[in-house]
C-alpha cells in the first residue's frame, strides 16, 4: 500500500509539474494554484485522506505528500517569477532606468607597500632572483659585522639601531636593513646565488614627511663566478625601466656602505631629475670570505631599495606617514 | 664637512661653476648636501646712488634714488655714510634681510614697502649687518667701485659654502685639502700642496721635553715639538675668518692655528702649556679605573681602564685624542707650548668618547682611523702656522715616538686582470696610471711588460686603501660610471630552492581581498596600553609557549615601546580609527610577524611566527538601492574565514571557543577537519567591552584570526596536490527540507547529519527562521539536500527512502521535525 501511495505522489508530482509548464499567463498559473495547492486543491484533499490510510503507512505517506507540497510551492514560485519578467519585457523602454547604479560587491585591496613590493619583486623574480625572507629580529653579528661592521665602527652611525637586548651576549636588535639575508642565504647557500628578500626594517629616527622608523626594504644578492658592476648596471637598467617606464636611464655615483666595494648609489631619471632609489655595489670580499665563499673565485653585486620611497615616487605621495597610518581614505586609493 | 669655495681655492684652480663642482664631487662619493651662498640674499642686487637729497620731514634720514639696472629707486636712508656715485646693495621689497635691532641671533624679516615719515621708501640700502656678513650697522655697506649695477649681490661679495656629506671612509676629506685634492683630479687640475717649512731656533727638542707612550697599542705614533717665547692673543683676520666661515669660534692664535691644521688636512692636533706639563715629560697610558681629569670645558671625567689619557709625572693632562686637560689649557699667561700631533686607535678613541659623550671634531677623524704618516705632516705644517700668527721659537727636531713603525699596510697590488673581474671593462693602462697620479697615488709596474698591473703605494691621507677593490672604486669614481656598459647577468640560474613563504601567503592575502577586505601594515612595536586593550590570546594550557612581550632598550616614542605579541590590538585599533571617519564598510586584515621571547634556549632569537588578524564592522555594503544595509556580523567574518580555506584547499571546522576577547558564546575555534584538528585559528564577535575601548562610532565587530604559521605547515604537509576529481555523470536529485527545532539546537549538528547519508552530495541552509508561526522557543530551518550517486541515477524512491532515514535521525537525535 506505502508502495502504491508513493507511485501515486509521484504520477501526482508529474502531472502537476506538466499542467504547470503549459501555463502562461497570470491567470492560468492562478488556476493552477487553485487546482493544486489551493485549500481544496488535490494536495490538500490527499493530506486529509492520510488519516484513513493503515496506520503503518500514513507517516510515510504524509511526508511525501509534505515534501511535495513544498517543491510544488517552489516551482509554482519560480513560474509566477519567470511569467513575471517575460510581461515585464513589454513595458515600455523609456520606463527602464539604466542609470541606477549596478549592483556591486566591495572591493578589497592590497596596502601600497605590498603592491609596491609584489611589482618590483616580479621583476627581479623574472631575472631568476628567488624571494627569501627572514626574522626581523635579528642577531648584531648579521646586521652588522658580517656585513664588514664591527662594533666601534663609524659605519654604525648611518644606521641608529633600536635594540631589543644589548646585554646578552648575542645581542639582539631590530634589524636596520634587509642586508642580513645576503649572509643568512650564503651561509646556507653554494654559488650561483640569485635573490631578493623583502621586510620590514626599522631605525632609531625622528619621524617626518620623508623619514619612518619603520619601512620596507627589498635587498637583491647575485654571486657567481664572473658578476660585474656592467651585470649590476644592466640588472637595475631593467629594473629601472620595468618599473618606471622603458624610457628611463639610471645613473650610478660613488657611495659607501661598508659591505660593498665599489658602493654606488643609484638614480632614476624622473621627470627631468635624477631621484636616488638605492643604494648597491659590488660584495666586499671580506663578507664573501666570512660566509666561507672563496673570493678569488667568486664575485657579486648586491642592492637595496626601499618600496615605499619608490612608491612615493611612482604615486606622488608626499608623507611617508601615510603608510602605517592604515587611513582607508589613503589605502583606497590603490 | 664645511668646504667654503675661497678656501679650498687655495690649493686648487676652481675653473668650473659651483654647482658643476658640487655636482662633480657629488658623482664621486662626496655628496654636497647643499650649497651655502653665504652671503647671497634673493631681491638684493647692486645699485648705484644717483642723487642724494635731504629728507622734508626729517633732518637726519635723507632721500636716495637708486639705479639698479632695472630703473631709478627713491629710498629713505639713515646713514651718515651714504654719498652720490657709491655702489651699493640695494634690497628691493621681498628680500630678507636680518634685523640689526634684534637680541635673538639671526633673526631675518622681510622688507615691505613703507612710508617712512611721510615718504615711501621702495626698499633699502643696506648695512653690513643687515645682509648678515658682519656687525656694521653705523652706516651703509660701500661696493667697490667696479662693481656691476643689477648683479646679484651674493656674486659680488659672497662665497660658496660646500657643505658635504662625508661617507665614514673618507677621513681625508675631513681636511680642506683632501677636497682638494678630489677637485683636482676631477677637474684636471693641480693640487697646491700648502708648505711645510718652518725655521727653527734654540736648544733642540729632545733637551726641552719628553715623551713616553706606555701603551703603545693605543698609540702607534706620538709626535711632540716645543715651541718657545709665543705671544698668545687673537688670531689674525685671515685666521679668524676661515674658522668663521665653517663656524668654529676662534679662541686664541695657537688653538686657532691648531684647529685651523685639523681642518686643513684632517689630523686633529693639541697644544699644552710647556711650562705646566711637570718635569716637561709627557706620558701616553689607559688611565687606571676611577681616574679623574678635569678637561679644559671644566668637567670632571671618570675615566676606566681602557681610557687612553696624556700625563705627566703628576697625572692626567689630557683625553688622548678628545679634549686637553684644564690643567695644560693654554692661556694669556702662557709663553712655552707643547705640541702635540698623534695617532690613536681609532675603535678605544670611539669607544671612550662614546662613553663620556664627548664626540668632538676630533673624534670624528681619529674613530675613522688615520694613517701615522699624516702625524709628521700635519705638526710641521702646524709649527708654520703657529711661527705666523704667533711669533715664537721653534725648537730643532720633533720628538717621535712611533711604536706602531711598520704595522700599517704600505701598498696593494692592482692588476688589469682585477680590474676587469670587478668592471666587466678593462681601462686603458694610460687612464689607469693618469687616474692614480691625479688622485697623488704612486705607484709602480708589477712587471717589466707594465701591462699586468701596479704596485701602488697607499698615500699617508688614506686610510681607507687596503683591497684592489678600494682602488678599482677609485678609478670608477673619478673616470665615471656613465660610460659603463649596461649587460645582463649571465651564467647559470640557481636551482630553486623551496620554503618561499611569500607565495602561500599570497594565496591567503588575495582570498581576503577578492573577498572584499583592505590589508593594512601596523608598528611592529606598539604601547603596552595599546595592548592591554586586547589582549593576545592565553597560551593553550600544557603548551610550553611563553607569552613575556619584548621591549626595546630605545623605543623611538611611548607609542612604540613593545614588540608586539599579536595583531589583535593594532588590527581593532585601526578598524575602529577608521570608522570615525570612513562611512563606508570597514574590512581590515593584516599579516605580520608577531614577537615573544624564546623559550629555547639554543636559540637567542625569539619567536616571530606569522599571524594574520581580520576585523569587520559598520555596514556590510555601501549605503545603495537594492542591498543588504545590515552591520557585519559573526557570520561575515565567518565566511571570510570559508573563503580562505577554500582558497587555500583546507577544511576547517568550527568549535566553540571561550576567549575573553570574544563575546561569550559568540567565538568559534578553527581547527582542521582532520583527525588532528590542528588548531588552525579563531573567530568571533568582539567582546563589547573590549570594542568600546577603541572609541569606534560603530557598536560591534566581528574579528578573525588565523595562524599562518600552522596553515603553512599543513599546506607543506600535504603530500600530493588537490587533484582534481571528476565530476559525478548522474543527475543529482535536490529535496529541500523544511524542519521545525528547539531554538538552542545547532544547524551544523543537523547539516552533519544530513551529510553523512551516503547519497547525499551536499547540504546548505537556505533559511533559518525565528518568531511568527513557529512558536515559542522554536525555529525553523530550511535545508536544501543534494542526492547523487557516483554511479547510477537514482530513483525517486531510492532518493525518497534516503531523505526518510535523515528526517528519522534528526528527530532521533536532535528532537528536530518536518514542519508540517
Amino acid at each position: 500500500m506505502a508502495e502504491n501511495a508513493t507511485a501515486s505522489t509521484q504520477e501526482l508530482e508529474r502531472a502537476a509539474l506538466d499542467s504547470l509548464a503549459a501555463a502562461k499567463s497570470e491567470s492560468q498559473l492562478e488556476e493552477w494554484r487553485v487546482a493544486y495547492l489551493g485549500r481544496r486543491g488535490e494536495l490538500s484533499t490527499r493530506l486529509r485522506s492520510v488519516g484513513s490510510l493503515p496506520p503503518e503507512d500514513r507517516r510515510e505517506a504524509g511526508a511525501s505528500l509534505n515534501r511535495l507540497k513544498i517543491s510544488l510551492t517552489a516551482a509554482f514560485d519560480q513560474a509566477v517569477s519567470d511569467t513575471s519578467k517575460s510581461e515585464r519585457q513589454t513595458v515600455p523602454s523609456d520606463a527602464f532606468d539604466i542609470t541606477l547604479p549596478g549592483r556591486r560587491g566591495n572591493l578589497g585591496g592590497l596596502h601600497p607597500s605590498e603592491m609596491m613590493m609584489r611589482e618590483i619583486l616580479g621583476v627581479f623574480n623574472d631575472m631568476g632572483f628567488q624571494t627569501v625572507e627572514g626574522p626581523i629580529v635579528e642577531l648584531e653579528i648579521y646586521n652588522f659585522d658580517m656585513l664588514n661592521i664591527p662594533a666601534d665602527h663609524p659605519a654604525r652611525d648611518l644606521q641608529d639601531t633600536l635594540w631589543v637586548d644589548r646585554s646578552s651576549k648575542d645581542k639582539i636588535l631590530l634589524r636596520t636593513q634587509t642586508s642580513p639575508m645576503q649572509i643568512r642565504t650564503m651561509e646556507k647557500q653554494k654559488p650561483p646565488v640569485r635573490i631578493v628578500s623583502p621586510g620590514l626594517c626599522f631605525r632609531h629616527e625622528a619621524t617626518d614627511a620623508t623619514h619612518e622608523w619603520q619601512f620596507h626594504q627589498i635587498e637583491g644578492l647575485a654571486v657567481d663566478e664572473g658578476i660585474t658592476m656592467s651585470d649590476l648596471k644592466g640588472t637595475l637598467y631593467e629594473f629601472a625601466r620595468r618599473i618606471f617606464g622603458t624610457q628611463r636611464k639610471i645613473r650610478f655615483r660613488c657611495d659607501y656602505f661598508p659591505f660593498v666595494e665599489p658602493g654606488v648609489d643609484v638614480s632614476v631619471d624622473w621627470n627631468g631629475r635624477w631621484v636616488e632609489i638605492m643604494g648597491a655595489g659590488m660584495v666586499h670580499p671580506k663578507v664573501l670570505e666570512g660566509v666561507g665563499y672563496d673570493s678569488s673565485k667568486y664575485t657579486g653585486f648586491a642592492f637595496g631599495m626601499g618600496p615605499e620611497r619608490i612608491a612615493m615616487l611612482k604615486y606622488d605621495i608626499e608623507d611617508i606617514r601615510h603608510f602605517f597610518s592604515n587611513d582607508l581614505r589613503f589605502l583606497s586609493q590603490f | 664637512m664645511k668646504v667654503p669655495l675661497s678656501w679650498l681655492r687655495e690649493y686648487v684652480d676652481v675653473n668650473i661653476d659651483v654647482e658643476e663642482l658640487a655636482h662633480r664631487l657629488t658623482m664621486a662619493g662626496n655628496e654636497v648636501d647643499s650649497i651655502e651662498k653665504f652671503r647671497h640674499i634673493d631681491n638684493v642686487v647692486v645699485g648705484k646712488v644717483l642723487q642724494v637729497s635731504p629728507h622734508p620731514n626729517a633732518d637726519r634720514l635723507r632721500l636716495v634714488q637708486v639705479d639698479d639696472g632695472e630703473g631709478t629707486h627713491e629710498v629713505v636712508c639713515g646713514a651718515p655714510n651714504v654719498a652720490k656715485d657709491q655702489m651699493i646693495a640695494y634690497a628691493s621689497v621681498g628680500a630678507v634681510l636680518f634685523d640689526p635691532y634684534s637680541d635673538e641671533d639671526g633673526k631675518t624679516t622681510k622688507l615691505r614697502r613703507t612710508k617712512i615719515r611721510g615718504v615711501e621708501s621702495s626698499g633699502m640700502v643696506c648695512s653690513e649687518k643687515e645682509l648678515g656678513i658682519g656687525d656694521d650697522h653705523d652706516g651703509i655697506l660701500v661696493l667697490p667701485a667696479s662693481s656691476p649695477i643689477g648683479t646679484p649681490i651674493g656674486d659680488v661679495i659672497g662665497d660658496a659654502v660646500l657643505d658635504i656629506e662625508l661617507t665614514p671612509n673618507r677621513p681625508d676629506c675631513l681636511g680642506v685639502v683632501g677636497v682638494a685634492r678630489d677637485v683636482a683630479a676631477l677637474t684636471g687640475e693641480t693640487l697646491r700642496f700648502p708648505s711645510l717649512d718652518y725655521k727653527t731656533y734654540g736648544p733642540n727638542v729632545d733637551d726641552l721635553a719628553k715623551v713616553t707612550v706606555a701603551d703603545g697599542d693605543l698609540s702607534p705614533r706620538y709626535l711632540g715639538a716645543v715651541i718657545r717665547n709665543v705671544k698668545i692673543g687673537p688670531s689674525p683676520e685671515w685666521l679668524q675668518e676661515r674658522l668663521l666661515a665653517i663656524g668654529e669660534r676662534p679662541i686664541n692664535n695657537v688653538v686657532d692655528a691648531t684647529n685651523f691644521v685639523m681642518f686643513e688636512l684632517g689630523q686633529p692636533l693639541h697644544a699644552f702649556d710647556y711650562d705646566k706639563v711637570k718635569d716637561h715629560h709627557v706620558i701616553v697610558r689607559r688611565a687606571t679605573e676611577g681616574e679623574v681629569l678635569t678637561t679644559l670645558d671644566g668637567v670632571d671625567r671618570k675615566l676606566d681602564t681602557e681610557s687612553l689619557l696624556i700625563t705627566d709625572p703628576n697625572g692626567g693632562i689630557g683625553l688622548a685624542g678628545i679634549m686637553g686637560g684644564e690643567n695644560t689649557e693654554i692661556s694669556e699667561t702662557t709663553t712655552n707650548i707643547f705640541l702635540e700631533s698623534a695617532n690613536f686607535n681609532p675603535q678605544n678613541n670611539r669607544r671612550t668618547a662614546g662613553m663620556l659623550g664627548m664626540r668632538s671634531e676630533a673624534t670624528l677623524r681619529f674613530e675613522k682611523g688615520l694613517r701615522a704618516g699624516l702625524t709628521e705632516v700635519a705638526i710641521k705644517r702646524c709649527l708654520r702656522i703657529i711661527l705666523a700668527v704667533a711669533d715664537g721659537e721653534v725648537a730643532p727636531g720633533l720628538i717621535d715616538e712611533w711604536p706602531g713603525e711598520g704595522t700599517e699596510q704600505e701598498h696593494v697590488d692592482l692588476t688589469r686582470n682585477h680590474i676587469h673581474r670587478v668592471m666587466g671593462v678593462n681601462y686603458p693602462v694610460d687612464q689607469v696610471e693618469a687616474t692614480l697620479s691625479a688622485l697623488g697615488f704612486e705607484f709602480a709596474p708589477l712587471d717589466s711588460t707594465k701591462n699586468n698591473g701596479w704596485r701602488v703605494a697607499i698615500p699617508y691621507w688614506r686610510s681607507d686603501i687596503a683591497i684592489p677593490e678600494d682602488l678599482v672604486e677609485e678609478l670608477a669614481r673619478i673616470i665615471g660610471y656613465d660610460d659603463l656598459p649596461a649587460t645582463p647577468v649571465a651564467g647559470q640560474v640557481p636551482r630553486w630552492e623551496p620554503g618561499a613563504k611569500h607565495s602561500f601567503r599570497n594565496r591567503v592575502i588575495d582570498a581576503l581581498t577578492a573577498f572584499g577586505m583592505r590589508q593594512t601594515i601596523t608598528y611592529a612595536a606598539i604601547a603596552d596600553e595599546l595592548e592591554a586593550k586586547a589582549p593576545p590570546p592565553a597560551p593553550r594550557p600544557g603548551s610550553s609557549d611563553s607569552t613575556a612581550s619584548l621591549k626595546l632598550e630605545n623605543a623611538v616614542s611611548g607609542q612604540h615601546t613593545t614588540l608586539r605579541r599579536s595583531l589583535r590590538a593594532p588590527t581593532l585599533e585601526s578598524a575602529a580609527r577608521n570608522t570615525r571617519t570612513w562611512r563606508a564598510p570597514v574590512a581590515l586584515f593584516e599579516t605580520g610577524l608577531v614577537f615573544q621571547s624564546n623559550p629555547d634556549p639554543n636559540d637567542p632569537l625569539p619567536s616571530q611566527n606569522e599571524q594574520l588578524t581580520g576585523v569587520l564592522t559598520g555596514p556590510r555594503n555601501d549605503a545603495a538601492w537594492g542591498r543588504d544595509s545590515n552591520n557585519f556580523d559573526f557570520y561575515d567574518a565567518k565566511g571570510a574565514i570559508e573563503h580562505v580555506m577554500e582558497a587555500i584547499g583546507i577544511e576547517a571546522k568550527f568549535i566553540p571557543l571561550e576567549d575573553p576577547s570574544y563575546a561569550q558564546g559568540k567565538a568559534a575555534e578553527i581547527v582542521t577537519n582532520d583527525r588532528k584538528g590542528t588548531p588552525i585559528g579563531t573567530v568571533g564577535v568582539v567582546d563589547p567591552a573590549i570594542w568600546e575601548r577603541f572609541d569606534a562610532v560603530t557598536e560591534n565587530a566581528a574579528m578573525f584570526e588565523l595562524d599562518i604559521e600552522a596553515l603553512r605547515g599543513i599546506v607543506d604537509d600535504k603530500t600530493r596536490a588537490d587533484s582534481y576529481s571528476p565530476y559525478p555523470r548522474y543527475p543529482d536529485s535536490q529535496r529541500d527540507l523544511a524542519l521545525v527545532a528547539d531554538i538552542g539546537i545547532q544547524v551544523g549538528d543537523a547539516i552533519r547529519i544530513c551529510e553523512q547519508n551516503r547519497l547525499v552530495k551536499s547540504a546548505s541552509v537556505f533559511d533559518v527562521y525565528e518568531g511568527g508561526g513557529v512558536g515559542d522557543g522554536k525555529k525553523s530551518i530550511g535545508i536544501r539536500v543534494i542526492y547523487q550517486s557516483d554511479n547510477r541515477t537514482l530513483t525517486s524512491d531510492q532518493v525518497s527512502r534516503a531523505e526518510d532515514q535523515i528526517v528519522r535521525r534528526l528527530e532521533h537525535e536532535l528532537g528536530v521535525t518536518l514542519r508540517s
